[in-house]
C-alpha cells in the first residue's frame, strides 16, 4: 500500500507546526518584558509584577480592582487611570473615551495599556478599599412585580465597611447560553451599619445576563462573589437642604443613606425624598419611610405615581417626578436663599430631566450628586 | 531552476510602475479603496505592505525551494503560502511592537488587515510562476510593496481633491474612486511601453 497520500497532510501539518514553534518562541522572547515596578500615588503602594499584560489585569491580580464595566474590552471607558510615566501615545482603542483634558493630563485606559517597563501611575485612594466578597444569599424577596431584594450574608471578608450611596459589582454565574460569569453594577440598599450583610435591589431587565440570572437562576443558600464597595455617590457631610430623587430601583442607593442619616441620629438638616412610580404596584418600601418621616422631624417623603390607574385610588401626588418637584420647590419646600444640595439615582433620562428642574431652582450644577443606571 | 535573465535594476523598476501589482493586476483592491480616503492611513499601510510582501515572499521562496519542490508539493502552494503568510504577519506585529512603539502605531495596526490582502498572496504566486531566483524575489517583492505604497498614497491625495469637487451625487464615494482609478491604471499604462517583465 502506497503512502504517498500522506505526503501532503504531513507536509501541511508539518509547516504548521514549525511555524505556530517560532510564533510561540519568538512570542516568550519579544513578549517577555521581565519584571514591572509599578509606583501607585507616588509611593503609596508599589507593586511588582510580571510585565506583559495589560494594566487593568495586573492591577488585579495584585487585589487592586479599577473598575471596569465590560472587562477589558475597551468598549466602556470605565478603567481610567492617571499614567505619569511615557507610554507612548494614546492609542485609536482609548481616544473615542477621553476628554479633551484627560488626554493632556495623561489619564489613559488601563485595559488598553501594556505594561512594558515600570511606570507611576495615579488612581482614586478608594479603590485600595475595593475587595473581592464572598457571600452567601440570604434570603431574595419580591418588592414589586419586577424588583427582587437580594440580601447577601458576607463570609470573606465577614464584615464590610462602606459610605452609604456606594455601589458593588454582582457577578453572575454561567447559565443557558450565557458561558462566561458576567459582572454588574448595584447600589447597596442596606445600610453601613448592617456591617455583615449587604442587600440589593434587582429590577428585571428584558435581556439582561446578570438580572435574568437573578430572577431566574439565583437561589437562596447560594455562594456568590462581589466586587465592593464603589463609586463616589454618597452623602456629603454640610448643612445644605438635601433634595433626593430616587426612580424605580433607584430607591436602593437613597433608601440606604437615609437610613445611614437616621441610625447616626444626624437629623438636624432638612431632607427631602422625592420617590416615582408609574402606578401603586411600582411602589416598594414606601411604609417604612412613612414611619421614618412621622419620627424624624425634618425628614419629608413624597411619593409620586405618573399614571396610577383607577384601580390605584391614588390620592397622593401625580406626575412626572419632574413636575412634582417643581411644584414642590416652587410651594412647600420653601427653600429661598438656603443652600441647597440634590442627590439623584434612577434611569439616565429622569437624571437628566430633574437635573435640569435643580438648576433651574437654584441649585448649583457641582451640587447635584447623581448615579446613572448605565 | 533557470532565473529568468533580467537585470536587477530593470526589475524592480518593471515592478514599481509597468507591471505595478495594483495598476496592472489589480490585486488588493479592498484596502487599497477603503483605506484611501485617508493620506495618513494610506502612507502607514502602504508602508506596511513594502514591509510584509518584502518578508513574506523571501520566506515563501524559500519554502518553495526546500520543501515543496523537493517533497513534490508545489500543488499545495496556495495553502502552505497563505499559511506563512499568516504566521509571518504575527511575528512582525509582535517584533515590532516590542521595537518601537511609534511604529506600532504606525505600522502595526495595520498588519493584521494585510493578512488577507489578496496583493501578498499574488506576488507569492507571481514569485513561483516567473521562476525567481532568491535576490531576483526579493527585489521583485520590494519593488511590488514600492508600487503599491505610490498607487495608494497617488489614490488617497486624489481622493481629497475629489472630495471638494461637484461629483454628481450617484457617483460618490467608491462610484468615482473606481473612476479614478481606471485613469491612474491607464497613466500607469504608459509605462509599459518602456519595458514589459513576465
Amino acid at each position: 500500500m502506497s503512502l504517498a497520500f500522506l505526503i501532503g497532510p504531513l507536509a501541511i501539518g508539518g509547516i504548521a507546526a514549525v511555524l505556530a514553534g517560532i510564533i510561540s518562541v519568538v512570542d516568550s522572547i519579544v513578549n517577555n518584558y521581565g519584571e514591572c515596578k509599578i509606583d501607585i500615588n507616588s509611593g503609596q503602594k508599589s507593586l511588582t509584577v510580571t510585565g506583559g499584560s495589560s494594566l487593568l489585569q495586573l492591577l488585579a491580580q495584585e487585589r487592586i480592582f479599577v473598575p471596569s464595566a465590560c472587562g477589558g474590552r475597551g468598549s466602556c471607558g470605565v478603567c481610567k487611570v492617571r499614567v505619569l510615566s511615557d507610554v507612548g501615545p494614546i492609542l485609536p482603542t482609548e481616544l473615542p473615551y477621553l476628554e479633551e483634558e484627560e488626554r493632556e493630563n495623561g489619564t489613559r485606559l488601563s485595559c488598553q495599556i501594556k505594561v512594558k517597563d515600570d511606570m507611576d501611575i495615579e488612581i482614586p485612594e478608594e479603590l485600595f478599599n475595593i475587595k473581592e466578597i464572598r457571600g452567601v444569599v440570604e434570603e431574595i424577596n419580591d418588592m414589586t412585580h419586577d424588583i427582587k431584594e437580594v440580601r447577601v450574608k458576607l463570609i470573606d471578608p465577614p464584615q464590610l465597611e462602606f459610605k452609604a450611596g456606594q455601589y458593588a459589582q454582582l457577578e453572575s454565574k454561567p447559565y443557558g447560553k450565557i458561558k462566561e460569569p458576567a459582572q454588574r453594577a448595584y447600589s447597596m440598599s442596606s445600610p453601613p451599619h448592617d456591617r455583615d450583610h449587604l442587600e440589593f435591589y434587582v429590577r428585571l431587565v428584558p435581556g439582561g445576563i446578570v438580572t435574568t440570572w437573578t430572577f431566574e437562576e439565583l437561589q437562596e443558600g447560594e455562594k456568590i462573589r462581589l466586587i465592593a464597595p464603589i463609586g463616589d455617590f454618597h452623602m456629603r457631610d454640610t448643612d445644605a437642604l438635601k433634595v433626593m430623587i430616587a426612580g424605580g430601583s433607584g430607591m436602593a442607593p437613597i433608601k440606604s443613606i437615609v437610613l445611614d442619616m437616621w441610625e447616626k441620629g444626624d437629623t438636624d438638616k432638612p431632607v427631602w425624598f422625592f420617590f416615582g412610580a408609574r402606578t401603586r404596584k411600582d411602589l416598594f418600601y414606601t411604609e417604612k419611610l412613612k414611619e421614618i418621616e412621622s419620627k424624624w422631624e425634618n425628614f419629608h417623603f413624597i411619593e409620586a405615581l405618573s399614571e396610577p390607574t383607577p384601580e390605584d385610588k391614588w390620592d397622593g401626588e401625580v406626575g412626572l417626578i419632574t413636575d412634582v418637584l417643581d411644584r414642590y420647590f416652587k410651594g412647600e419646600m420653601n427653600t429661598n436663599g438656603k443652600p441647597m444640595e440634590g442627590y439623584l439615582c434612577g434611569s439616565p433620562g429622569m437624571i437628566d430631566a430633574c437635573i435640569a428642574v435643580m438648576t433651574k431652582n437654584g441649585i448649583p450644577e457641582d451640587k447635584i450628586y447623581y448615579d446613572k443606571f448605565a | 531552476m533557470n532565473p529568468p535573465p533580467v537585470n536587477l535594476a530593470v526589475l524592480l523598476f518593471a515592478s514599481v510602475f509597468t507591471s505595478n501589482i495594483l495598476l496592472a493586476n489589480f490585486l488588493g483592491m479592498c484596502s487599497f479603496i477603503s483605506i484611501s480616503k485617508d493620506v495618513t492611513s494610506s502612507n502607514g499601510l502602504g508602508m506596511a505592505v513594502i514591509l510584509v510582501l518584502t518578508v513574506t515572499t523571501a520566506v515563501n521562496w524559500v519554502v518553495l525551494r526546500y520543501v515543496l519542490i523537493p517533497l513534490g508539493l508545489v500543488y499545495l502552494r496556495f495553502i502552505i503560502f497563505i499559511v506563512v503568510i499568516a504566521a509571518v504577519v504575527q511575528v512582525l506585529e509582535m517584533v515590532i511592537e516590542r521595537i518601537s512603539e511609534a511604529l506600532y502605531i504606525a505600522l502595526g495596526i495595520f498588519l493584521p488587515l494585510i493578512t488577507v490582502n489578496c496583493a501578498i498572496l499574488g506576488v507569492s504566486l507571481f514569485m513561483f510562476i516567473r521562476e525567481y531566483s532568491f535576490v531576483q524575489t526579493v527585489i521583485y517583492g520590494f519593488g511590488s510593496g514600492v508600487g503599491w505604497w505610490l498607487a495608494i498614497l497617488a489614490l488617497s491625495t486624489i481622493r481629497q481633491r475629489v472630495e471638494k469637487a461637484p461629483v454628481p451625487a450617484g457617483l460618490k464615494g467608491p462610484g468615482i474612486t473606481l473612476i479614478t482609478i481606471g485613469f491612474m491604471a491607464m497613466a500607469f499604462m504608459g509605462f509599459s511601453g518602456m519595458l514589459q517583465v513576465q
